[in-house]
């Protein structure tokens, strides 16, 4: 396989509010973002060459990309639409990157965006995936929440313990989101509350558990030969690793619930293209798929940012938290972003992409001098990961 | 000798103290517990479970025909015996039939099966019959009803018990009757019924056959009389000249219920655990008239037959805390749904995943052995294609591997669905939905078994699919 390293550059980014958007419609959502990128990237729409969009499902599937379209009023260019699950909006990034790294454009725009609250559920729905028969009322919350009792049962922890290591993770992005103003949810939380809030997926509490939001996420990229012509600090990308499981977790023979092959896969091709050998010590920042507690803390141990079966320990020592040897979800994560699906990974890479720069929105969120950040969603039942690791020198 | 070669009942896990039945609304409890089928059973699956028990480790494929009998068939039209012989996995090459519409349709089906094997049309026949009857709230019949199920397999060789001959007598009468807008039984005024209805054709049905095959009450060994309560049933075993003591036939009211349809065979079921080499067995059955049959017990009666004794299944329950629980799972006071679906069946879909979803086939590799549920046509260890067996898997036991207690997908009278990944015999990894168990009970490596389910309604038909259950089946045969 080959490299792109350091041959694409993200040189403008745009993040919408995310929250409960009662008041945006998909287009106002994608409008939102796209035209923050557009300003931080000193460019407009007639400069795209091309488009990649993140979308999954909401509100309505079987529209393609028109709505990004006709939202953006894109003229005589490719739109092409990406659904893959979690990591849709960080497909669209890493295609986007490869089609600049190939040399067929010079700038292109990669796009999530997803409008969750006009379906009318509280959740992502029930019953979803491959066979409605079988499938039926398989949950989000339930798939990961699979994951728990075997962590819980593997490495010897108590019910209780192990609860109270989830929850100091939900703890932790809590306090990441109370400072972030685009973020949903702003509360700070107590391990108390977290630890007697109502059961979703036992063990899975409410605080457990990312909320359900609208947004929308987008980046400008252009050949890494050509970023300084734009601005003095762009992002570049470093690696990407994506990696897809052959059968639903839940029908793998063998399987334990603990290695997750995409999680290992994705990570160790992106670390490998970025010439990464010690995560833990060489990355300064870091954006994972805490749609669950017990998510955030499986990736830690495939990830290799912790030894296996020593999550803990970090979780303990405040490792991951802002001001620890590599803070995790700086921004909340999905936990006080929420996940509407298709816009996520552009969200988590925007808030590496301004970490790498240094202009988090406020000071007191800042990392200091970092140089490597990753950003990594993981998705379906669980099934696909997807990562990306960017850095602000250029190779 | 045509007679029956197995046989195996089915009683719900659930069950309804009749006191609270009779606390909601200031009546006083006739005592005892009855069967409440859960949310997720109705008459097909429970006739899935009796068949499954009744068959054990028989072939499937040399079953030559398949009956089911109810008055609560799921399906108005639309056969439910193809759906039940799906499940069972028989084979497509057998004769199948639905009877219905009278409490008498269970005896019916059993004389059918044994006069097409009697014939030499068929060197076997499998009937199942189940129901699930509502009586109005606050009306006798929500006590006295019960829900269940019995499969009887008839044959022609070494039969546990022969066919010894039946005595039949058709009437016409309005006295317990259902119109097709109806949800509950209708009945006219209750000494009607009994006298003129239930206990005269009975006791007509009953000194008939004696009459026609020169018997006395003394030599029968014990008379199996299913009656709509345990009052009706006493005046009628005393008219007769039985010995309640030594020649009845619990009729299962105490603590089951009766349950339409099905009675007959859950009796005879039970009569048939308890007899011995030589008895006489003489079953009746009302409904619109009567049926009469005798059986005369073999000494193949002590080799195994079939899985679960009724007296095992009756023992085996989870009460219901509240009676507002039994109204919402029988239908009756509707709950509030779950989260609503995305994605809605689709008739073409359910038939081209039936040897899955309704047969319960697992694939497994002819290359490397792996198997995987459901059937996957590239080997998900080899990668070979094409190349393995459908094995069917619904009878393996197993453990749960992990599990969940999902408060997200579930009903508003029962919010907690354990989401479980099981790995069954064969090291086969089954992911299913847990049912009949108390959520709180469920841990890691707890044995478990699979159970035909209905799984939630979509585009206007009733799906169905395999669920977990803590392991039921079984115990002393």
């Amino acid at each position: 396989m080959g490299t792109i390293k350091d041959k694409a550059a993200i040189v403008g980014m745009g993040c919408s509010k995310f929250g409960e958007r009662w008041d945006a419609s998909l287009e106002d959502l994608a409008i939102e973002s796209a035209y923050e990128a557009y300003e931080d990237a000193g460019v407009g729409p007639d400069d795209i060459e091309a488009c990649w969009v993140g979308q999954v499902s909401a509100p309505v599937a079987g529209i393609g990309a028109t709505s990004i379209a006709e939202a953006l009023k894109l003229r005589d260019i490719p739109i092409i639409r990406n659904e893959n699950w979690c990591t849709t909006a960080h497909i669209a990034l890493i295609e986007a990157c490869i089609a600049v790294a190939s040399g067929l454009y010079d700038t292109v725009m990669a796009i999530g965006v997803e409008k969750l609250k006009d379906t009318g559920y509280p959740g992502l729905g029930t019953g979803r995936g491959m066979t409605p028969v079988l499938e039926a009322r398989r949950t989000a919350p339930g798939s990961f929440g699979l994951i728990a009792k075997r962590y819980f049962e593997t490495y010897g922890l108590s019910n209780e313990e192990g609860k109270e290591t989830l929850a100091k993770i939900a703890v932790k992005n809590h306090d990441n989101g109370s400072l972030c103003p685009k973020a949903h949810f702003h509360n700070k939380i107590t391990l108390e509350k977290a630890l007697n809030a109502p059961i979703i997926a036992w063990p899975l509490g409410l605080f457990d558990c990312c909320g359900n939001s609208d947004g929308s996420a987008c980046a400008i990229i252009t050949r890494a030969d050509k970023a300084r012509d734009f601005r003095p600090d762009p992002i570049y990308m470093k690696g990407f690793g994506v990696s897809m499981d052959s059968l639903l977790p839940h029908l793998r023979p063998g399987f334990d619930w603990l290695h997750f092959d995409a999680l290992i896969n994705s990570s160790h091709k992106a670390y490998e293209m970025a010439g990464i050998k010690n995560p833990r010590e060489e990355l300064d920042v870091a954006e994972v798929h805490d749609c669950f507690t017990i998510t955030e803390l499986a990736i830690y141990e495939n990830f290799g940012f912790s030894p296996r079966g020593k999550a803990k320990e970090d979780i303990d020592s405040g490792f991951f938290a802002r001001g620890g040897g590599l803070p995790v979800n700086i921004d909340g994560g999905l936990k006080c972003f929420g996940h509407p699906i298709g816009a996520s990974g552009l969200r988590m890479t925007y808030e590496i992409y301004k970490q790498l720069q240094g202009k988090a929105d406020l000071p007191e969120r800042q990392v200091k001098n970092p140089r490597l950040g990753l950003s990594h969603t993981f998705g379906g039942p669980p099934q696909i990961s997807a990562v990306a690791i960017l850095g602000n020198e250029k190779g | 000798m045509t007679g029956i070669v197995s046989y195996g009942g089915y009683i719900p896990a659930l069950r309804l103290d009749r006191k609270l039945a009779a606390d909601a609304w200031g009546r006083n409890s006739i005592g005892g517990e009855r069967s409440v089928a859960n949310s997720d059973e109705d008459s097909i699956t429970m006739s899935v479970e009796a068949a499954a028990n009744c068959l054990n480790d028989r072939k499937r494929d040399e079953i030559e025909g398949f009956f089911f009998a109810s008055t609560t068939a799921p399906y108005k039209e639309k056969m439910n015996s193809t759906l039940i012989a799906t499940a069972l996995d028989l084979e497509r090459e057998i004769a199948t039939a639905d009877f219905g519409n009278s409490l008498r349709a269970g005896t019916a089906m059993l004389k059918a099966a044994l006069d097409s094997v009697k014939s030499g049309s068929t060197r076997n026949f499998l009937v199942a019959a189940a129901d699930s009857r509502l009586g109005y709230p606050k009306s006798d019949q929500e006590q006295t009803f019960g829900d269940g199920a019995a499969a009887v397999l008839v044959g022609d060789k070494d039969p546990v018990a022969t066919f010894e001959g039946s005595y039949s007598i058709s009437n016409e009468m309005i006295d317990v009757w259902r119109n097709p807008e109806d949800k509950f039984v209708k009945t006219w005024e209750g000494r009607f019924i009994l006298d003129e209805g239930y206990t005269a054709h009975m006791k007509e049905a009953v000194l008939g056959i004696l009459k026609k095959y020169d018997l006395k009450p003394a030599d029968i060994s014990k008379v199996i009389l299913p009656a709509p309560d345990s009052r009706t049933h006493g005046k009628l075993v005393k008219s007769l000249g039985f010995d309640p003591k030594t020649q009845v036939q619990d009729p299962l009211i105490s603590n089951v219920g009766y349950c339409g349809t099905a009675q007959p065979l859950m009796m005879l079921t039970a009569a048939l655990e308890e007899a011995n080499p030589g008895d006489i067995l003489l079953l009746a059955a009302y409904g619109d008239g009567a049926d009469a049959m005798i059986f005369k017990v073999t000494d193949q009666i002590g080799k195994p037959t079939h899985q679960s004794k009724i007296s095992t299944l009756i023992e085996n329950k989870i009460m219901l805390p509240f009676y507002a629980r039994f109204l919402s799972f029988r239908d009756i006071l509707a709950a509030q749904p779950g989260e609503p679906f995305r994605l809605f069946p689709s008739a073409t879909v359910s038939w081209r995943e039936r040897k899955s979803s309704l047969s319960c086939h697992a694939s497994r590799c002819r290359k490397c052995g792996c198997m995987t549920f459901p059937v996957q046509r590239v080997c998900y260890n080899c990668r070979s294609k094409d190349d393995y067996d459908e094995v069917r898997v619904s009878d393996r036991t197993g453990k749960v591997f992990t599990f969940t207690r999902d408060n997200l997908g579930g009903r508003s009278d029962d919010p907690v669905i354990i989401q479980t990944v099981a790995e069954l015999e064969g090291g086969l990894r089954f992911y299913g939905i847990m049912t009949d168990c108390e959520p709180d009970t469920v841990e890691l490596n707890m044995p478990v078994e699979l159970t035909f389910r209905r799984i939630y309604e979509g585009a206007g038909f009733h799906n169905y699919f395999w669920k977990l259950r803590p392991v039921r089946r079984g115990g002393t045969n």
